[in-house]
């Protein structure tokens, strides 16, 4: 899989050197990762947290079909925003300076390098003729069709909810460390919180958060931040 | 702090005007009275006002029109934060969520008739009250200090004016000079702000003052988050500071507001600054209630109820609950289980088992933030601590510098959460 997936990605990276993308997309895989936990990418990737990223490089912002962008996004995107090499590297470099009102937490890539690579690598996944095999599916977690398949009790989402919202705003403002959590699928929901729960994921206050729920407690709360918006 | 005795009465006309929903007691509209609109109050007020959908009248009793947090007031301090950035206004409480926001004081609780008397005058009827008072000292704890000793000696430890004072002064030290802390003994509100402070004060001494000392007096043999913030003063602030605990007398001092001496067993210190953190107990109104019990307000875990009076619920640093640490995101998070108890009670609502959370962010130096945590359950006899966690000595400078950042995003959540 990666012998092909970096074999495509070379034969592309020749395509698109006359473009000027600088970046090496076989760094930029990695670099994505930190990516992964809410962007897809690739054949079939569908929208997550954030948009699935195939074409996004070179073309114009805000348009991935059935995803909900921040007013901010839809803003620049009525205003003419194309997410070329300079947009998409400003915008990488600290999301919230570049973009204030994003729904995207991330602090950013410092590293002009990094942001060049990873821009090179979601540039293998932006001429559809040649579309990249996507990277096998990779959840941080495993979860049984039973777990997944809960449907949350809105009502009592709302209540644990309260919980949540002494630091993830409600209105889906986002300050410092703290990531806007509303309007989130609910899928991707449940597989953050039971991989912060089986300390996948790191921070400890979360680990601690999503320690002292279930299953049912865990769909009720995707439910209910689903329908926010 | 400014504190007003002119009653202002935010919007009774217009929650007038909504029709009652419910009777409770064959008066209109179910009452609810909240006393102090801190991170308890504020936060009980939006939860009940918010989720009965006008069914419940709600007035919030806060004798300060603008509110300053005592969370983040060290950052103050250092240097990292404006007075006007930790200062909050009613008026999204009043406008949007129809609370009836009185600036006043509470003086006098009558828990037959249910009714609570206002400085101003007035008397305010309740179907249930919520007292959320914070703090208030115990004269004589330090002996030489009262609360008229506070502009020589300023606490600081509500946040404000005495914020601004005790700043000014650190900023006037002579070169060289000493800042001393006499902290409080256990239980008392925020348990790991002395030690914030400390590092707050180090941090702004470093750059205007670094020949200054800072000596702690400190009755406790040992404090929140100690080993953490011991290595974080060695590494930013070495030899700046000098903590004395009780095996060398620092649970025997006395001070003299007026020769600006500590007295630490028996040895006389002149200093520059005096930071008096006194002993704390549940604030006044609380013992005007009749609710205490030595000096704080017993209280049911599931309800956050009085043990003494069924009617009143008692929030965050006044009351006597079990295991959480007296803090601003306790009492956010007691408050949203007494406001779906008082829903419960008063309209029929569902009531959730109840569940807390608390974690206690602190900051040592730039981008260096440590953290402590807990989840908490309802037991019969007390809020009872599940798990926890505490940040690790020896953490990496992204880890820290993440950390500090988390905490930034709590101070935004949290007071949206409490003023909407």
């Amino acid at each position: 899989m990666k012998t092909l997936l970096s074999m495509a990605a070379t034969v592309l990276f020749g395509m698109y050197a006359s473009t000027a993308v600088a970046g090496d997309p076989e760094k930029g895989a990695k670099i994505f990762k930190k990516c992964k936990a809410c962007h897809a990418v690739g054949d079939g990737a569908k929208n997550k947290v954030g948009p699935q990223l195939n074409n996004i490089v070179g073309n114009a912002a805000g348009a991935v079909e059935g995803y909900k962008y921040s007013k901010a996004l839809a803003a620049q995107a009525d205003a003419g925003l194309i997410w070329d090499e300079t947009a998409l590297s400003e915008f990488l470099k600290r999301p919230k300076a570049y973009m204030p009102g994003t729904k995207m937490s991330f602090s950013g890539l410092k590293k002009e390098s990094d942001r060049e690579n990873v821009i090179a690598y979601l540039a293998t996944f932006s001429d559809t003729e040649t579309l990249a095999a996507a990277p096998a599916e990779e959840r941080e977690v495993t979860l049984s069709d039973a777990t997944l398949s809960i449907e949350g009790d809105v009502a009592y989402g709302e209540y644990l909810a309260s919980d949540c919202q002494t630091c993830h705003q409600v209105s889906g403002a986002s300050d410092g460390g703290v990531p806007a959590i509303v309007g989130w699928p609910r899928v991707e929901f449940v597989y953050a919180m039971h991989a912060y729960k089986q300390k996948v994921r790191p921070n400890p206050v979360m680990q601690m958060m999503a320690g002292g729920l279930g299953d049912e407690e865990i769909a009720a709360l995707a439910a209910y931040f689903e329908g926010l918006e | 702090m400014k504190l007003t005795r002119r009653a202002f009465i935010g919007t009774t006309a217009a929650a007038s005007l909504s029709a009652p929903l419910v009777n409770a007691g064959g008066h209109g509209r179910p009452k609810v009275v909240v006393i102090g609109g801190g991170a308890g109050g504020a936060t009980a007020a939006r939860y009940i006002a918010k989720d009965s959908k006008g069914e419940i009248d709600v007035t919030l009793v806060e004798p300060s029109r603008q509110y300053y947090t005592c969370f983040f007031s060290n950052l103050y301090l250092g240097g990292f934060r404006s007075m006007d950035s930790i200062g909050h206004s009613y008026g999204t409480l009043a406008a949007e969520y129809g609370i009836n926001v009185v600036h006043d004081w509470a003086v006098g609780i009558d828990r037959g008739a249910k009714t609570v008397t206002l400085a101003g005058g007035s008397t305010l009827n309740y179907d249930r009250l919520i007292l959320s008072p914070g703090i208030d000292f115990i004269d004589g704890s330090v002996p030489g200090w009262d609360v008229s000793s506070q502009n020589a000696m300023p606490h600081a430890y509500k946040a404000g004016s005495q914020t601004e004072l005790l700043k000014r002064q650190i900023e006037s030290m002579p070169q060289g000079g000493v800042y001393a802390m006499v902290a409080p003994p256990n239980p008392y509100r925020c348990p790991p702000g002395p030690y914030e402070r400390v590092s707050m004060v180090a941090h702004l001494l470093k750059e205007i003052n670094p020949t200054a000392k800072i000596l702690i007096a400190d009755p406790k043999p040992k404090f929140s988050k100690q080993g953490l913030f011991e290595e974080g003063w060695q590494k930013h602030y070495g030899g700046m500071i000098e903590r004395i605990g009780p095996d060398f007398g620092g649970d025997n001092v006395s001070v003299d507001a007026g020769a600006m001496t500590v007295t630490i067993d028996g040895s006389v210190e002149k200093v520059d600054v005096c930071n008096v953190i006194p002993a704390m107990k549940a604030g006044r109104i609380c013992e005007i209630a009749g609710i205490t019990e030595g000096n704080w307000a017993p209280v049911s875990a599931h309800t956050m109820q009085s043990r003494i009076d069924e009617n009143i619920h008692v929030l965050g640093d006044a009351s006597a609950q079990g295991d959480m640490p007296k803090s601003g995101f306790s009492a956010n998070s007691q408050a949203k289980v007494a406001a779906m108890a008082v829903r419960g009670a008063l309209t029929g609502s569902k009531v959730f088992p109840a569940k807390f959370s608390n974690t206690c962010w602190s900051l040592v130096d730039t981008d260096d933030g440590i953290k402590v945590g807990a989840t908490y359950k309802a037991t019969d006899e007390k809020i009872a601590k599940v798990d926890g966690f505490v940040s690790k000595t020896g953490e990496d400078a992204a880890l820290r510098k993440a950390t500090y950042e988390e905490s930034i995003g709590w101070y935004a959540g949290i007071t949206s959460d409490m003023f909407g």
